[in-house]
């Protein structure tokens, strides 16, 4: 479904601060995989993630989605293959919107925007059953605009928008990192629910070593730009943090495993 | 106190006309959350086309359009500069508007005003039918505080329509959050392009209409153009905000602070007498004071509400 082939990103190339961020990356990934993405702070999951999504290009290699190449299209033109929620809640969504606006938008992702009118009632009543699957009530707030609700809402939104048109791969980057514990369960229980029922293939980061465990079908730790370990099926399941935690040490060469992996 | 009274049907006319033009600016400074500074050059280049057009024998209405079609190019060669060549938005803005000078003057055939008489030419509004309809010589109608206020109302029903349509809902997303706005498929840059035209194409036409109104053109009408342009907004919004949460009723609101502007104008020169080279000065404080009322009522109200939390 998803083909990175040998990709590539250095930012601020040629300068003190060089820094290559993706190096001669691969990945594969099949229709229905969801995999989970660990890794130390600044190892390249999120810029993996944004070569993959378009908001940056990348310096050498190919991208392909479900057999098209998408290499050089804009950000806004893969739109119509992948869905995305992203760490910080209010990146997601319209503040200044509606809640049923928002859901509009979403649902017209990689279609002509036409002068029709932005949402009609036949949506309406279809926003209002998708809102009440996540559970929080919002069904009966439709015209709230969306800058009132907590974070947690807005994740749980956002994710919902991000699958109202199928996308052929889902893109999740730490979004629960922003939300409380309870919360943050709360929106990876919706998130479990939302690929499983419709199938989707999934690459989701997380700072989190048992979610990364518990979650998906295939992890992939990432380190200075390259994938170092790649696990699935029954080895993965079987996993633990301590086994994880060595895996890690050993692939970056420091005996002391990143703060931030140790913390969870 | 008289004189203020005689001149107000003129200062509301006027201040229509400057309605349309910061119904414009809205569309920019609100909805997209962008800073333009074409409008400067863009009401010149609305009421140079205009009036070069009727003197030259065309029809009033074909002049208007052509001037808000002539006002959109100027909107796309600033949404060129930004979208195309990344020049912040705001100094996009003022390159347009600063070439535009020599281009407003090439349309004026190198005069730096033109006259347009409004009865000759056959003007849609004009400052000699307010009287003429006083004095009974013309019928109600054609007063220029009706026409306008008529046009206006055309435009903010267009205006609600657009933005409540798919493209014009994604236009309101672009403004709130590109971000999110790219990530549901949408054309950022393409949106600000419409954006940008849709603003200056209104603004144009308001200075099509004000050229009519005064009878003339001049190279320099539209130096500090959006400064009262953003009054006109700024006091709507202080006025109205808390009453109107309608969009349609909002762009009202913006007509209205705009022709609020215009009659405390008149009032100062006219009732308190202030030299009019003191206007910019008095303009510059109260938009200064208007921007910072809603600050300020936020933090009574933040304070009566802990007060009464205390007690
Ligand atoms: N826009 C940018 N400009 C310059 N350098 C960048 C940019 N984005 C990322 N980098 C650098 O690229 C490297 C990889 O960053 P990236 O954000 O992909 O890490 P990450 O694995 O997502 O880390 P984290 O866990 O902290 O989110 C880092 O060294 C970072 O400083
Ligand atoms: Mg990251």
């Amino acid at each position: 479904m998803l083909k990175v082939q040998n990709i590539r990103k250095v930012f601020n190339e040629g300068t003190v601060n060089e820094k290559i961020a993706l190096d001669n990356l691969s990945l594969e990934l099949k229709p229905g995989d969801f995999v989970t993405v660990i890794g130390g702070n600044g190892a390249g999951k999120s810029t993996l993630m944004n070569a993959v999504s378009g908001a940056y290009p990348v310096d050498e290699g190919k991208i392909l989605i479900d057999g098209v190449d998408v290499t050089h299209l804009p950000e806004y033109k893969r739109a119509k293959y992948i869905g995305r929620v992203f760490q910080d809640p209010m990146m997601g969504t319209a503040a200044t919107m509606q809640i049923e606006e928002n859901m509009a938008l979403a649902a017209r992702r990689g279609k002509f925007r036409s002068l029709l009118p932005g949402i009609t009632k036949k949506e309406r009543a279809y926003y209002k059953e998708q809102l009440a699957t996540l559970e929080l009530g919002l069904e009966n707030r439709m015209t709230a605009k969306v800058g009132l609700l907590s974070g947690g809402q807005r994740q749980a939104l956002t994710l919902l928008m991000a699958v109202l048109k199928k996308p052929k791969l889902l893109l999740l980057d730490e979004h629960t990192a922003a939300l409380d514990p309870k919360t943050a369960a709360k929106v990876l229980e919706t998130t479990q629910k939302i690929v499983e029922k419709n199938n989707l293939t999934t690459l989701m980061i997380t700072h989190n070593m048992k979610d990364a465990i518990a979650f998906g079908n295939r992890l992939i730790m990432m380190n200075n730009g390259h994938i170092v370990v790649d696990v699935s099926g029954d080895e993965k399941k079987n996993l633990t943090v301590k086994q994880l935690l060595d895996m890690f040490s050993a692939a970056s060469g420091s005996d002391e495993a990143d703060d931030k992996l140790l913390l969870s | 106190m008289t004189g203020f009274l005689n001149a107000l049907p003129g200062a509301i006319s006027q201040g229509l006309i400057w309605g349309i033009m910061a119904l414009g600016l809205y569309i920019t400074f609100k909805v997209l959350e962008l800073s333009d500074l074409t409008v400067d050059g863009s009401l010149c280049t609305g009421g140079a086309v205009c009036v070069m057009m009727m003197v030259n024998g065309a029809n009033v209405w074909l002049a208007m359009l052509v001037a808000t079609l002539a006002g959109a190019a100027t909107g796309a060669v600033t949404g060129f500069f930004h979208t195309k060549c990344k020049i912040p938005a705001i100094l996009s803005g003022i390159l347009t508007q600063f070439g535009l000078w020599s281009v407003n003057l090439a349309i004026m055939d190198m005069n730096p005003t033109v006259r347009v008489d409004a009865e000759k030419f056959g003007a849609l509004v004009s400052s000699n039918f307010v009287n003429e309809v006083k004095k009974g010589r013309m019928a109600f109608y054609k007063h220029p505080i009706f026409v306008v206020a008529l046009l206006i109302i055309a435009l903010i029903a267009v205006m609600y329509w657009f933005f409540g349509t798919e493209k014009g809902a994604s236009i309101r997303a672009t403004g709130t959050n590109a971000h999110m706005a790219r990530a549901q498929g949408i054309n950022t840059d393409a949106n600000k392009m419409v954006g940008l035209m849709l603003s200056n194409g209104l603004v144009a036409l308001a200075g099509a209409l004000l050229c009519q109104y005064n009878g003339f053109t001049e190279i320099a009408m539209g130096r500090g153009a959006i400064v009262i342009g953003l009054a006109a907004i700024v006091i709507g919004d202080v006025l109205f905000a808390k009453l109107f949460r309608n969009f349609a009723l909002k762009l009202a609101a913006v007509a209205i602070g705009a022709v609020v502007y215009q009659v405390v104008v008149q009032f100062v020169v006219s009732v308190l007498d202030i030299n009019t080279n003191y206007m910019k000065l008095f303009t510059a404080l109260i938009i200064a004071v208007f921007l910072t009322i809603p600050n300020f009522q936020g933090k009574i109200f933040k304070k009566s509400r802990k007060e009464r939390s205390h007690a």
